[in-house]
């Protein structure tokens, strides 16, 4: 891609001002008195209903780095890569039956982050400051990776150098500065529709080009055989690693500050149990996303890197304006999380850090401030995390992330049906999980599967559920063991 | 202050269990490992997950309707 061709260009442009114009207009949106809380800059003033809830929500979770990498690990490997697919469903009846429950919780007290969810059910700083921390570092990474999406599309565009990626950083640092949520609960409406335009486009036209959907099965089929690796299904050592990254992904998804975010900032329970029903519109076009990779393969695209194969595939296949379009649209789905995730990690470091140990009596315009300033650190670390260290040392630790943020969720949920746990044996538990947790993934080579050995018989695990097993385990033992405080360490509920 | 109040959830709260079929029909995945029957020419294997997301929020809206909620 030594040329550039200017048409996708001016159209990507065009896209780009657009929304960066929505994101500054964005602070005017729904007009509040002011933006200078955590209410109001952090969680857009807990008023978005059904509609904004789903293109926010839906353009958080599924981000650009989904878009490139769901299909580049299913152009790889084939049918492993399809994990997102049931993982993305079955995410859904656990955000219907648990999330309006925490929803309740926070709208009732004021809660802004999980950390503060944990520190109003049990009053126990260490254990509020362990899942506060998980959930930052957790999401660091998180951020970074969208890096990687934005740069694929640049990449395509062929542009070269860093410059286009720091632009299109700072932009966002700055309307996310100054409009918090409200920025890219906007921006998703325009981010959402052109991925469902794109994607409609591609699963009509790309089979009509390439002989149909049999043909693209087939042609997938035929290309795994000749590698002598993946298939088109799995084979039989894959079913639990399968099912459990499924079920694994799905219990870490709304732990993490960013999907949380949107919880909080819905208006009402009611909001989130209709996104439960409605959200996985989304998984179906992630479905369709997934096979985007098949359709490289039938294509005939040979790619340096896998995560290329989804810009290959539109500029091979699309003319040249709608494939500018397309990366338009991967590379401003790559804004909305970037932009959600660092307010997210924003708000846990105001509430449970800053205002824990540094400014108890921290204003709410104080908090909106610390909040503002943080979200402009955690975006510029993630940039140089992104310029300065390998991708793959960004990949490993977003790997690493899933475990981590899945051991909050102990302390976070099981609180919310059960008083027996105490806050002691839940942070042991939290422990536990997330030190063995990462030492087995840092002993398996940073690999998100874990052997376990019991005699004759092994099972391959997610390493992020088996951590999760460990936790609870170790929660219940202490619980059991360690005798209760004559003083109740829970607050009254 | 968990949300089931009692007196919703006599009525219904069986239907909770509805939530929890997606589970049972995507993660066993022997039910769906297969390449036939092919559906508009895709495998079974991928058919039967996408056929699973209509499925999964249909009984989530069935356990909605069937429980009265106040917020």
């Amino acid at each position: 891609m030594t040329e550039i061709d200017p048409v996708p260009l001016v159209v990507c442009a065009f896209f780009f001002a657009l929304v960066t114009v929505m994101g500054f207009v964005a602070a005017r949106w729904r007009v509040p008195k002011t933006l200078a809380s955590i209410d109001e800059w952090g969680l857009g003033g807990r008023q978005f209903g059904t509609w904004i809830t789903w293109f926010l929500v839906g353009g958080d979770f599924y981000t650009a780095y989904t878009v490139i990498a769901v299909p580049a690990l299913v152009y790889a490997v084939g049918a492993y890569g399809f994990f997102a697919l049931p993982y993305t469903i079955i995410v859904y009846p656990f955000v219907f039956a648990v999330m309006p429950i925490l929803w309740k919780v926070a709208a009732e007290r004021g809660y802004a982050t999980s950390a503060d969810v944990v520190h109003g059910t049990y009053n126990y700083r260490p254990l509020e400051l362990a899942v506060a921390v998980t959930g930052v570092i957790a999401t660091m990474p998180y951020i970074a990776l969208q890096l990687i999406g934005m740069a694929a599309v640049i990449k395509a565009l062929g542009l070269t150098g860093e410059i286009p990626l720091i632009i299109a950083f700072v932009i966002l640092a700055l309307y996310t500065y100054s409009s918090g949520l409200r920025a890219p609960a906007l921006i998703a409406f325009v981010k959402d529709i052109m991925i469902y335009i794109v994607v409609i486009a591609a699963v009509v036209i790309m089979p009509a080009k390439l002989g149909g959907y049999g043909a693209i099965f087939d042609a997938a089929d035929a290309a795994f055989k000749a590698k002598g690796s993946g298939g088109i299904i799995l084979p039989g050592s894959q079913f639990f690693p399968y099912a459990s990254l499924a079920l694994g992904s799905a219990l870490a998804a709304f732990m993490y500050p960013h999907t949380l975010t949107g919880i909080f900032a819905s208006r009402s329970g009611d909001t989130i149990r209709k996104n439960a029903i409605l959200l996985p519109a989304y998984t179906l076009l992630l479905g369709l996303i997934a096979l985007l990779g098949y359709m490289g393969i039938a294509a005939g695209l040979k790619v340096g890197s896998n995560n290329d194969i989804v810009p290959a595939l539109f500029k091979s296949q699309f003319p040249n304006w709608f494939a500018g379009f397309a990366y338009a649209a991967i590379g401003i789905g790559a804004l909305v999380p970037a932009a959600v995730m660092s307010i997210g990690a924003a708000n846990l470091f105001t509430r449970n850090f800053w205002k824990a140990y540094v400014n108890p009596n921290i204003d709410h315009a104080g908090e909106a401030q610390v909040a503002k300033i943080t979200s402009l650190i955690v975006k510029v670390g993630a940039l140089l995390v992104i310029l300065f260290l390998p991708t793959q040392f960004a990949l490993d630790l977003q790997l690493l992330g899933g475990l981590w943020i899945m051991q909050t969720l102990p302390a976070l949920i099981f609180g919310l049906f059960f008083n027996w746990f105490r806050a002691p044996a839940l942070l042991a538990g939290w422990a536990a999980g997330f030190l063995i947790g990462t030492w087995m993934a840092w002993t398996d080579g940073l690999k998100p599967l874990h052997t376990l050995t019991l005699g004759p018989t092994s099972v391959t695990l997610y390493v992020g559920l088996v951590a999760l097993a460990i936790n609870i385990v170790v929660a219940v033992l202490v619980n059991l063991v360690v005798p209760a405080p004559r003083v109740a360490t829970r607050p009254a509920q | 202050m968990n949300g089931h109040d009692p007196k919703r959830r006599s009525s219904g709260s069986w239907l909770w269990f509805l939530l929890l079929i997606p589970y049972i029909g995507l993660l066993w995945v022997p039910f769906y490992n297969h390449v036939e029957p092919k559906l508009f020419g895709f495998p079974l294997f991928y058919w039967y997950q996408l056929m699973w997301v209509p499925i999964s929020a249909l009984l989530t809206w069935l356990v909605y309707r069937g429980l009265g909620h106040d917020d």
